[in-house]
């Protein structure tokens, strides 16, 4: 295959994002930029100063909510990309409905608890769908320590599975954008049927 | 009895229901998501949820941050 073959491929794909912080904001790029059709996005969070040490956002979009500034981004990379914004809290009423018709789910919140209920919510709903999980990506340890765990048949977990954000250990940009790649660049191999 | 946890065999003794078990492993149930043989168990089930020999059992732990 070649390059415009797989765009052709992943232009028909849907991908849905739970959580815009410092991994979702990321994933969602990496992904626009590789030719996905259609992102879902969802997080009721809006744009503050201190995001935008590690996420993807711009001075001028603080204030704004965190998945319409999101959507702008993406026009801007690809201006007839489909983007289906959800600015709500994420449970178990209306995760079936946001993330229906997705090809593959990413996982990209920052609490743990909501972490949980959203994975589980998403293997009780959607019984075929891959999901990309996140778990471990805080502080300054070796980006190497970011690794890619497989559990199972469809869940793949991403992190250093250890390092929780706290006090001492911070969001670093470039560790949580290991992790983010990690995550969107699993989505791109699976869409064009290379995980197996 | 012998369960598969991650895909590991491991022995346990006796009658121990999912909730033992992650309370044995350290874990927090709040704070996980369980398949067990490849179908998701609900939170609220862990407890009332007997092993049984040959058992197979994914399980995914999260730390915050994201």
């Amino acid at each position: 295959m070649n390059c415009s073959s797989y765009r052709s491929l992943l232009a028909k794909k849907s991908v849905g994002i739970a959580g815009l912080g410092g991994l979702g904001s990321s994933v969602a790029v990496s992904l626009a930029r590789s030719g996905i059709g259609r992102l879902v996005l969802a997080d009721f969070d809006v744009v503050e100063l201190s995001n935008l040490y590690r996420q993807h956002y711009f001075e001028e979009q603080v204030g704004q909510l965190k998945v319409k500034a999101t959507e702008q981004n993406l026009r801007r990379i690809s201006s007839n990309i489909s983007v289906c914004s959800h600015p709500v809290r994420l449970d178990q009423s209306n995760i079936p409905g946001i993330f229906a018709d997705t090809d593959v789910i990413i996982e990209a919140l920052d609490d743990p608890e909501e972490k949980a209920k959203f994975v589980t919510c998403c293997l009780a709903s959607f019984p075929e769908t891959p999901i990309i999980a996140a778990s471990g990506i805080a502080g300054l340890d070796s980006g190497d320590k970011i690794t890619i765990k497989r559990v199972g048949d469809r869940i793949y977990l991403v992190g250093d599975d250890v390092t929780a954000q706290d006090s001492h250990n911070l969001l670093w940009p470039a560790r949580v954008g290991i992790a983010a790649n990690h995550q969107a660049h699993i989505a791109v191999r699976i869409l064009l049927g290379l995980e197996s | 009895m012998i369960v598969y946890i991650n895909g590991q065999k491991r022995t346990l003794d006796g009658d121990v229901t999912l909730l033992e078990l992650l309370e044995k492993l350290g874990l927090n149930p709040d704070r996980v998501a369980v398949e067990l043989n490849h179908q998701v168990v609900l939170k609220e089930n862990f407890s009332g949820h007997r092993l049984q020999d040959e058992d197979r059992l994914e399980i995914v732990r999260f730390v915050g941050g994201g």
